[in-house]
């Protein structure tokens, strides 16, 4: 596997410039002539959907929901950044690059985020021209807020909803180009593999999520914009359907994924409250900005938080980093929320959780503030819990939450197949070993509106491809392979449910492989991985038929695509023998506790090559060049 | 505590379909009601049966997703919420519980409690947007937009299409969620240069589908789980008729 990340030359400032200077272009006559794939509807692929029918190009978009306005970046709340100094406080797109590269731990490429927090500031004007209700100040120009540990305000937000404005901003402009004609909308529609001719994506299988039929259709590229993988985990903030089989199948099919032990576990979600529970609710983190995080002192506490003097309360993250307090970022805030609930200084049902308390903020700005900045945060948690914030702490807890690992791409988003290019949360290019808030809607926008629409052109223009039917043998092979699949999932009827054994690998992946790793229990997990696995393949219930709807059959087919990628991902955090931003080695941290990278042997991207059912997958690497920043330890104290 | 459900089984657009009867002995008060028809569908999946069909993904009461009639009321009775923050402690032990999908003439059942909402796509696809190509956006503070106004086109861009207003409205009618597209992007200073052709765009749009017309019975306002104000559906009204008046121009320039 070749991996040459293809950074343009000269200084990082100029490297986009330089690049769009000299990028071929498909001329506005053969665009059409052109059929481009994209898989997913959420803000990388709504965006890229729309800008490159707007440009011309014949494009057919596919996503799993009814509509493509529910994709799962509906669901962000707290806002997205931008480096546009409205509030004259010293931000700068080097600021807003170099926040983000320390914040990943210095497990990013410098030239792709660098390139983010340039193109950041159009997303903000192209977002406000479509109708997006950004807040504004009373003057009527764009507010912003402070968020998850920045020390600038560059965060642009709309209500607690900036995911569902940015997304439904794409999504009409996705609509403009159904009504032009230039893109074609495939709804209820989940693709199950990639199509490679000659060493090129040249189309997707997919099935009718209604009437069961699978079909091939073709393209001359194919975008995945598919988002992450957190439901590894069963347990995640993720919507129920998010799932990695498009990306899946692609490493299958060729494409090295790099990083899959990344994964961002948030610290502000609601705990979990029974064995039965589905998902985990976030409660964005601009939470913190007001609210203080606090655990009793004593282990074994039981008294109500309000009969809990202040001086017997640890509010633990401004104790441990006062510079910070509890706007650290997400992973150094969520593994403290496990080490107080590992020594028994947890609250609530079964002690894993911590109070975020807004007692202070109340007295100090009144009630009435409060309820402007996170009215409908208060009231979504009172209705999920049954208890009122204003009145008793919240109780938070980590949950998984998003995944910085992915299919690797180089710096035009083209994977190691060429023609395939993969968009937003699905790559792993930007944000490190972690992201820092309200950047993943930043990134999604970022390849979809001003990315993709020239990078994907360099390739088309470049390349002489073939004329391709979806009729030929290639296709019908794949047809095959799927099918096979599905009716192999319905034939096993054994007796246990897909969503027993899916919870039962989640249950496994958090204790081993989720906010602390380490190798023991990383070499156990990869032995009981396969034997759920197997026990999956040989014991799985999947009722009802492939030729109808069936909601168990699309489960089960996730299911078993996150069983292959646990396995790895648990290889990949045992081969990556240092701690670095989310990924927590136990065998690496420093005398204080914290996350000890090691830089000489993993300044790098593991890059993971599929080799077969039996074989074992081969990690190739990526040096990552620092010509800019220097990587120093984080430090938040 | 124990519940009785009944529960709204068809098998496909075509089959005729009813109600099935499903008692539930130990639910917790703390699950949510999608949660509380997990449970029952592991049962089912247990006697090798078929689970029930529902909508659902974000589980947040964001993606618009989920929603079913419970008890008569479209996403129950829990007021401003999607059936999916619906949760089970504001029920009794001993409770029988009805549940059925949307109906409505432009939602053709697919399955069980699932519908076919693509009439609102077809409704969006006619005129929804601002037309802005990626890129030629000018500065983002270059129209100040005052906080009322501003805060009001929020009020109406939260709607998540659910479709809770159309299963609930006596005549099917599909007022609320045009208008609130209407008015979100009417009321900024960005939607002007389309708002009369969006306004006859969309409506028009929602006249060729199977959709009712407003009464003014406002059960759509009651159930919304955005809370959306019947005073879109207002807006919506004034600006067609505006478009007719002045004979809206068409995007070739022509006037119709």
């Amino acid at each position: 596997m070749k991996l040459d990340a293809r950074i343009p030359s000269g200084p990082l400032a100029e490297k986009w410039q330089r690049l769009r200077d000299e990028l071929k272009l498909v001329s506005p006559a053969n665009k059409r002539k052109h059929t481009v794939i994209v898989v997913g509807t959420g803000l990388a692929g709504g965006a890229a959907a729309a800008s490159l029918g707007e440009l011309g190009y014949k494009v057919k978009a596919f996503c799993y929901q009814d509509s493509a306005r529910r994709a799962h970046s509906i669901a962000a709340q707290g806002g997205i950044n931008a480096a546009k100094n409205y509030q004259n406080d010293g931000d700068t797109v080097y600021r807003l690059f170099y926040d983000t590269i320390k914040g990943g731990d210095y497990r990013g490429r410098e030239a792709n985020t660098y390139r983010l927090a340039e193109v950041s500031n159009n997303i903000i004007d192209q977002c406000v021209a479509q109708g997006i209700p950004f807040a504004r100040e009373y003057g009527g120009y764009l507010a912003n807020r402070s968020f998850g540990g920045a020390q600038v305000s560059r965060t642009f937000y709309a209500r607690g909803q900036t995911g569902q404005q940015l997304l439904l901003g794409a999504y009409a402009s996705l609509n403009a180009q159904v009504a032009a004609g230039t893109v074609e909308l495939f709804t209820r529609t989940e693709m199950l593999d990639l199509v490679v001719i000659d060493g090129r994506a040249r189309g997707i299988v997919t099935r009718n999520m209604v009437s069961g039929e699978v079909e091939c259709h073709v393209a001359d590229a194919v975008l995945l914009c598919t988002g992450g993988y957190s439901n590894v985990y069963f347990l995640s903030t993720n919507a129920k359907g998010c799932n990695v089989t498009a990306a899946w199948r692609a490493h299958k099919r060729g494409a090295g994924f790099a990083n899959p032990c990344f994964t961002q576990i948030h610290p502000t979600c609601i705990p979990q409250a029974g064995e039965y529970q589905s998902k985990l609710t976030l409660m964005s983190e601009s939470l913190r900005n007001d609210g203080r995080v606090w655990v009793p002192k004593a282990v074994g506490d039981e008294r109500a938080p309000g009969d809990i003097p202040e001086d017997e309360r640890d509010y633990y993250l401004e104790r441990i980093y006062p510079a910070f307090g509890n706007l650290v970022p997400r992973d150094v805030a969520s593994r403290n929320a496990k080490n107080v609930c590992d020594e028994g200084r947890g609250i609530g049902p079964g002690k894993r959780g911590v109070y975020l308390d807004f007692a202070e903020a109340i007295e100090r700005l009144g009630e009435d503030v409060i309820r402007a900045r996170y009215g409908n945060l208060f009231d979504m948690y009172e209705m999920i819990t049954g208890e009122n914030p204003y009145e008793v702490p919240m109780r938070i807890y980590p949950a998984p939450h998003y995944t910085m690992g992915g299919l690797w791409v180089d710096y035009y988003l083209q994977s190691t197949i060429p023609g395939l290019f993969v968009l937003g949360e699905a790559n792993f290019s930007d944000h490190g070993a972690n992201r820092l808030g309200a950047s993943a809607l930043m990134q999604g926008l970022a390849d979809g509106y001003f990315v993709i629409p020239y990078t994907l052109g360099e390739y088309l223009a470049s390349v002489k491809l073939d004329g391709v039917s979806a009729d030929q043998k290639e296709c019908s092979e794949v047809i095959n392979e799927v099918s096979d699949r599905s009716e192999k999932l319905l034939s096993i009827n054994g007796s246990r449910s897909v969503d027993s054994l899916h919870r039962e690998l989640g249950m496994l992946m958090l204790d081993e492989c989720g906010m602390a790793r380490n190798e023991k229990g990383l070499k156990e997990a990869i032995e009981k991985i396969r034997a759920l696995k197997a026990e999956f393949w040989s014991d799985v219930r999947v009722t009802g038929e492939g030729s109808e709807l069936n909601q168990e059959l699309e489960k089960a087919g996730r299911v078993a695509d996150f069983f292959e990628l646990a396995e790895l991902m648990c290889r990949d955090a045992l081969e990556r023998n240092e701690s670095c931003g989310g990924h927590f080695r136990a065998e690496s941290q420093t005398e204080e506790g914290e996350a000890l990278r090691d830089d000489e042997n993993f300044t790098n991207v593991t890059v993971w090559e599929y080799k077969g059912e039996d074989s074992e997958p081969v990690a190739h690497t990526e040096d990552l060049v620092f010509e800019t920043v220097t990587p120093t330890q984080r430090s938040y104290k | 505590m124990k519940l009785t459900l009944h529960v709204w089984r068809q098998k496909n657009t075509d089959d005729k379909g009813g109600f099935s009867t499903y008692e539930l002995d130990d639910v917790s008060t703390h699950m949510s009601f999608l949660e509380m028809l997990d449970v029952l569908n592991q049962d089912l999946i247990e006697k090798n049966e078929d689970p029930i069909a529902f909508e659902h993904d974000c589980r947040e009461g964001i993606c618009g997703a989920c929603g079913f009639v419970v008890n008569g009321v479209a996403h129950g009775h829990q007021k401003g919420s999607t059936v999916c923050q619906l949760h089970m402690r504001h029920f009794n032990d001993g409770d029988e519980i009805t549940i059925e999908p949307w109906r409505a003439k432009a939602f053709p059942i697919l399955r069980d409690l699932m519908v076919d909402r693509s009439a609102f796509e077809r409704i969006q696809q006619a005129g929804g947007f601002i037309t802005v190509r990626a890129g030629s956006a000018p500065d983002a503070n270059a129209i100040p937009i005052p906080t009322e106004t501003l805060e009001h086109s929020m009020d109406f861009a939260e709607c998540i299409g659910c479709g809770a207003c159309v299963a609930s409205c006596p005549n099917g009618a599909a007022m609320l969620f045009v208008g609130a597209k209407i008015s979100h992007l009417g009321l900024l200073p960005q939607g002007q240069p389309e708002r009369a052709e969006r306004a006859r765009q969309m409506v028009e749009a929602m006249e060729r589908e199977a959709f009712g017309a407003c009464t003014n019975f406002r059960s759509c306002e009651a159930v919304c789980p955005k809370e959306i104000s019947i005073s879109g559906i207002a807006r919506m009204n004034k600006d067609y008729r505006q478009a007719m008046f002045a004979g809206a121009a068409a995007p070739d320039g022509k006037k119709r």
